[in-house]
């Protein structure tokens, strides 16, 4: 028998639920089903959920339920799952990038790293349509998979102090773009000038879980008509 | 509306409520009192609804002057208080009146003190909360995410002179221990460790390093070895204690990324990170483990 889902203790009020060992479309079938599920039995008793690549954190309000109802419903959640039809149209996003050393300046290591031409990297970016399978770490940030695995890159050894805001960028076989300035550890390949999050906008997220990408390279003036800003250019500190 | 009028700011004085929930989805993370018990108190004295709005104030510094009647109260840090120059208690309510001057000094121990008024701090609701997270931009007087500044004024309304209220003295922490203790459900990835591994973080002593803050609070000491199987990134709940590649603990606070990919080995209890978040860099604790039965029993006695 398969040891998933498996559910495990990760504190005092919440628990993960993992749901297979590799990231698959079942399984975000199934983390999408069990989140509209449990929003709608227990919204009192929920605080929060994180979903995730093959995983979904609930954290549960511990002075109005506790572990084993919780457990007891989220078992009964997952097992009336049955395949949901995929959302009718899943949305397309296709997104521009300024690829170019001046807006990427790790696109040598990146290169370097797989023994590719800097035009190669940059082709194989585009080349892939990708999944969007969470949103986390910061507001608007959306971890895309799978990135083709001839330009897969560990993360820096040191991470920069301070990504621009825009920043496409690349760790092992994940890709993502920066929603605001921040310290990152991941390669950069390019700049994007779409605003990705707003806080007075609805949805907030330019991008949702789900959501399927693409990305193609525009000119540095381009960049620039599109709102991209002249400073972000060059080596970052 | 007129309110208290920041004079100095301190170090850092953030507005801060139960925190933000329901937008991890979208990497939102909680924000919110650090210390909940100090917090929880501070709103009691002035007879404020448990989520009403507090500023948190690191280590000290913050000065005041009050362009209304009300109530204030503050807990938490020993810092020394004064209105007018005279020395006021923590712990405890006071009237203020316009024109006073609230002068909040340095703390001698713990470090985060709590500044409540009666009827709460009037700052916009973003996303259902008005903590402050610097990170985020989120939050705050004008829901920017900014600390206060000098010249700001945090509005709040005319409060009615009560009877002095005071926190019983056994609800009144001491933040002085030697070596805090700090109780930890085992969880996550904890299975995969190897017991040597596991023994010895629970009968090490660690020291908070300088590098601490909203986000985590980051250990030096024994490093733990970590295990060897890959792992997705995943959600990361309040308190987890995470270890990355060098093997030294970061317990994940209020502030935290809601997403991360190294091991974890469980979570402190919500009671214990009040306690936390007292303490300075510097600072020695050591890690007790216990199991979720236990620990729900504990959790469901959270204010």
């Amino acid at each position: 028998m398969s040891q998933y889902p498996k559910l495990v203790t990760a504190s005092e009020n919440s628990v993960i639920i993992y749901f297979s060992e590799q990231p698959s479309a079942t399984t975000s079938n199934k983390i999408a089903y069990v989140v509209e599920t449990l929003k709608n039995q227990l919204s009192n008793q929920l605080i929060d959920l994180v979903p995730c690549y093959a995983s979904l954190l609930v954290i549960y309000n511990s002075t109005t339920s506790n572990y084993q109802r919780i457990e007891a419903q989220i078992h009964s959640a997952i097992d009336s799952w049955q395949p949901q039809p995929d959302k009718q149209t899943v949305r397309h996003i296709q997104l521009p990038v300024y690829y170019s050393r001046e807006s990427g300046p790790d696109l040598e290591r990146v290169a370097d790293h797989n023994g590719l031409s800097i035009e190669q990297v940059i082709a194989t970016h585009q080349q892939t349509q990708y999944t969007a399978y969470a949103l986390g770490f910061a507001p608007g940030f959306a971890y895309l998979g799978e990135l083709n695995s001839t330009i897969a890159t560990p993360r820096l050894a040191t991470p920069r102090y301070r990504v621009p805001v825009g920043a496409v960028a690349i760790a092992d076989r994940q890709t993502a773009i920066y929603p605001a300035p921040s310290p990152g550890g991941w390669n950069l390949i390019g700049l994007c000038p779409t605003p990705l999050f707003n806080i007075n906008r609805q949805p907030s997220s330019v991008i949702q879980v789900g959501d399927s990408l693409s990305f193609k390279a525009i000119s540095r003036e381009q960049f620039l008509q599109l709102g991209g800003c002249e400073s972000d250019l060059g080596e970052q500190p | 509306m007129d309110g208290l009028k920041v004079i100095k700011p301190g170090i850092q004085s953030l507005i801060q409520d139960l925190g933000r929930y329901g937008y991890h989805s979208l990497g939102i993370t909680s924000g919110g009192a650090m210390d909940k018990h100090a917090y929880y108190w501070a709103n009691q004295l002035c007879g404020n609804d448990q989520s009403a709005s507090c500023i948190e104030i690191l280590v000290g510094g913050l000065q005041l002057q009050a362009q209304i009647a009300t109530q204030i109260a503050i807990t938490g840090a020993q810092v020394s208080v004064t209105i007018n120059g005279k020395p006021i208690a923590l712990w405890c309510n006071h009237s203020v009146q316009p024109g006073d001057h609230i002068a909040i000094g340095y703390a001698s121990a713990g470090c985060r003190a709590y500044l409540a008024v009666a009827g709460g701090i009037q700052a916009p609701l973003i996303l259902g909360s008005t903590s402050t997270v610097v990170r985020e931009g989120l939050g705050g007087l004008n829901g920017d995410g900014k600390p206060l500044q000098q010249g700001d004024i945090v509005p709040c309304q005319t409060g009615k002179a009560t009877t002095q209220q005071r926190t019983p003295q056994q609800q009144i922490p001491s933040y002085d221990s030697q070596i805090t203790e700090l109780r930890m459900v085992l969880g996550y990835q904890q299975s995969q460790f190897s017991p040597s591994q596991l023994k010895l973080f629970f009968e090490s002593i660690y020291t908070i390093s300088q590098n601490s803050d909203r986000m985590g609070y980051r250990l030096s000491g024994q490093a733990i070895v970590l295990p060897q199987s890959a792992m997705l990134s995943e959600g990361i709940c309040l308190g987890a204690v995470q270890l990355p590649a060098d093997g030294q603990p970061i317990i994940l606070l209020n502030d935290r990324q809601t997403i991360g990919g190294y091991p974890k080995l469980g979570s402190v209890l919500s009671q214990d990170i009040d306690k936390l978040a007292q303490l300075m860099p510097g600072r020695k604790l050591r890690f007790v483990a216990m199991g979720i039965k236990e620990a729900s029993v504990i959790a469901s006695t959270v204010k």
